[in-house]
């Protein structure tokens, strides 16, 4: 701030070119600014509240393993619903992971600059930013339709979200490949290393812990997908655990979305809060994991 | 790319190009998804046009799939009235909240403000429909006589989900203007507010209509929140009544097809096709903005780098 204008010694001739200086309208500014900053973070911190306040009470042991239930909300339980939806977050896991590493890999330590390359690029770009709903209609036309895998199985469920998040996947392995110094791949060449060499022992354990966040943090934002899972056909509520990949599965927020249209009021302000509660406290460890990775990978280097 | 591999062994190049096919494979599955997702809406969609004819779907303004009556226009407008409110909410909420990060927030303020942002865009979209549809909704109805579905309280939490894009695109641009803009802007007396909105903001308008397009895009392909709070009702807007169209509920392009994707339609009917039309509109509207908006920031791009 210290290089404003004091408007008080300022002639009417001696006005800069931008008009006249106000104190008042720069101080009003920046408050908006600030106001504007937090007003997402507030809302959401009032809206988190309210839930937190309503899922008291219902939020039991009995609820976490107990069994769905659509007519007697003192009934429903979310046990099959949590555990269909880690299930898929470990299927999804195995699958992005590989596949997301080796194209970062590629894209970064392979692939020249050239069109080709430049068109994956913008691809991946492209298809991060494709609607989830349309990733159920892949989902529900390549891998139900033309594959035969079956409605709302754990497989199809895990290819077409694994489809979904792959690009951030991508992206973010990219970025953390991206940031090992370019000084360590020479050092390793120098003493002989083939590329393959230096990709597995100098490049991979050094952006390890960028593509691990960014892997779980992907993880995170699949945990929460519904409309892919509605599209390929999963299940309203399933009363059972997956016991193979061809299980029909359920997930937290399929569950909770079909109990969101409950008219109860015990459904809506009470199963349903102590639902969207628990899926916020999966996702918020998920987070905090990634985070922690993050972190202790920060303090070393 | 990095420094090239100088070995000449055999058996190790061999192993390497293994490695190297292998990589690519992983990278080329991106195109192949694409090539997928075009080819799954399209081999229906064909089916869906050659029932019914084009002209109707993009022409007509009735939905009414039970009585096999497809005009995509009601749902069409259902998605404008969502977007739009989301993004006067978004846009310069958004937008001023990349100006306080980039000029006005200490480098401590930025360090916790820019990841608590963030986790508005984390929360799952199901639990924001939760919240507009629960909390939001009777609160509003306090206010103004409202449905229990409507677009307004599904605007407000679509509007509440795309800020972090919008700040988080738009403050990128930002921090890239050069310094001695500002510099000189301030040696000529200008205030900070000045600087913000004269210097800054102009300077980075290719960056913050970029993060504008691709929040736009992400407002029109939203599908929970819009499938919980702004109910199953395909309307075409009252435009003799703007204020009042946000008050009753509509359909938008993804909530259709959530209600026809959740309901038991077998695979050969036209009503399931029409989820792939439906689809392939949805799939080229948004693919066309992300593009646009990929390319208004490759041009900002030139400027400064």
């Amino acid at each position: 701030m210290s290089t404003e204008t004091d408007t008080s010694d300022m002639t009417e001739g001696s006005e800069p070119a931008f008009g006249r200086v106000s104190r008042s309208k720069d101080v009003a500014f920046r408050w908006l600014t600030l106001a504007a900053a937090l007003l997402g973070i507030v809302a959401l911190a009032a809206l988190l509240a309210n839930v937190a306040v309503d899922a008291v009470g219902w939020l039991t042991w009995d609820f976490l393993t107990g069994m769905p239930s659509f007519s007697n909300p003192y009934d429903a339980g979310f046990y099959p619903a949590i555990v269909g939806s880690i299930a898929l977050m470990l299927l999804i896991a195995l699958i992005t992971f590989p596949l997301g590493v080796g194209a970062a890999i590629y894209l970064e330590e392979y692939a020249s600059d050239g069109y080709l390359t430049r068109f994956i690029q913008l691809n991946i770009a492209n298809l991060a930013g494709v609607p989830s709903v349309v990733y159920g209609l892949l989902g529900l036309g390549l891998f139900v339709g033309l594959l035969n895998l079956g409605f709302g199985t754990l497989l199809v469920a895990g290819f077409t979200v694994s489809l979904l998040i792959l690009p951030i996947v991508i992206i973010s392995a990219q970025e953390a490949i991206r940031s090992v110094p370019d000084s360590q791949r020479q050092a390793s060449y120098g003493m002989g290393a083939t590329k393959w060499q230096t990709i597995r022992n100098v490049i991979l354990p050094r952006a390890m812990p960028g593509i691990l966040t960014g892997t779980i943090l992907a993880l995170g934002r699949a945990i929460g997908e519904t409309a892919p899972l509605i599209m390929i056909g999963a299940p309203t509520a399933v009363f059972g655990v997956p016991n193979s990949l061809f299980s029909k599965v359920s997930a937290m927020p399929m569950q909770i979305f079909t109990w969101a249209d409950r008219p109860e009021m015990e459904f809506q302000y009470g199963v349903v809060a102590a639902g969207v509660v628990t899926l916020l406290v999966i996702l918020l460890s998920i987070n905090s994991i990634a985070i922690l990775i993050r972190n202790r990978y920060q303090r070393r280097t | 790319m990095s420094t090239p591999d100088f070995t000449h062994n055999q058996a190790r190049s061999a192993r390497g190009v293994a490695f190297k096919a292998l990589f690519a494979l992983c990278a080329f599955l991106s195109i192949l998804t694409t090539v997928a997702i075009l080819a799954t809406l399209l081999y229906d969609a064909v089916d869906f046009f050659a029932a019914v004819s084009p002209v109707e779907f993009f022409t007509g303004t009735e939905w009414v799939p039970s009585n096999e009556v497809y005009g995509v226009w009601p749902l069409i407008s259902g998605t404008l009235i969502i977007t739009i409110g989301s993004a006067a909410i978004a846009l310069p909420i958004g937008l001023l909240t990349a100006i306080y990060l980039s000029e006005y927030a200490s480098e401590r303020r930025r360090a916790y403000l820019k990841p608590a942002l963030e986790v508005l865009a984390g929360v799952p979209t199901v639990v924001y429909g939760y919240f507009a549809l629960v909390y939001v909704t009777p609160a509003l109805d306090r206010i103004v006589p409202i449905g229990t579905f409507n677009a307004f309280s599904a605007s407000i939490m679509v509007g509440i989900m795309i800020i972090p894009m919008v700040s988080s695109i738009s403050e990128d641009a930002m921090s890239a203007v050069p310094d001695s803009l500002r510099q000189a802007s301030y040696g000529l007396g200008a205030t900070k507010f000045t600087v913000s909105t004269s210097v800054v903001v102009p300077a980075a308008l290719s960056g913050i209509l970029s993060s504008y397009i691709l929040a736009l895009s992400r407002a029109i392909g939203e599908t929970m929140i819009v499938a919980i709070a702004a109910g199953q009702t395909p309307r075409m807007a009252d435009l003799t009544d703007p204020g009042g169209m946000f008050l009753e509920s509509v359909q938008t392009m993804t909530a259709a097809m959530v209600q026809i994707g959740a309901s038991d339609v077998v695979g050969q009917s036209t009503e399931y096709k029409s989820l792939f039309a439906v689809g392939l509109t949805l799939f080229v509207i948004t693919f066309a903005m992300n593009l646009f908006s990929e390319w208004v920031s490759s041009r900002y791009r030139e400027v400064y780098r």
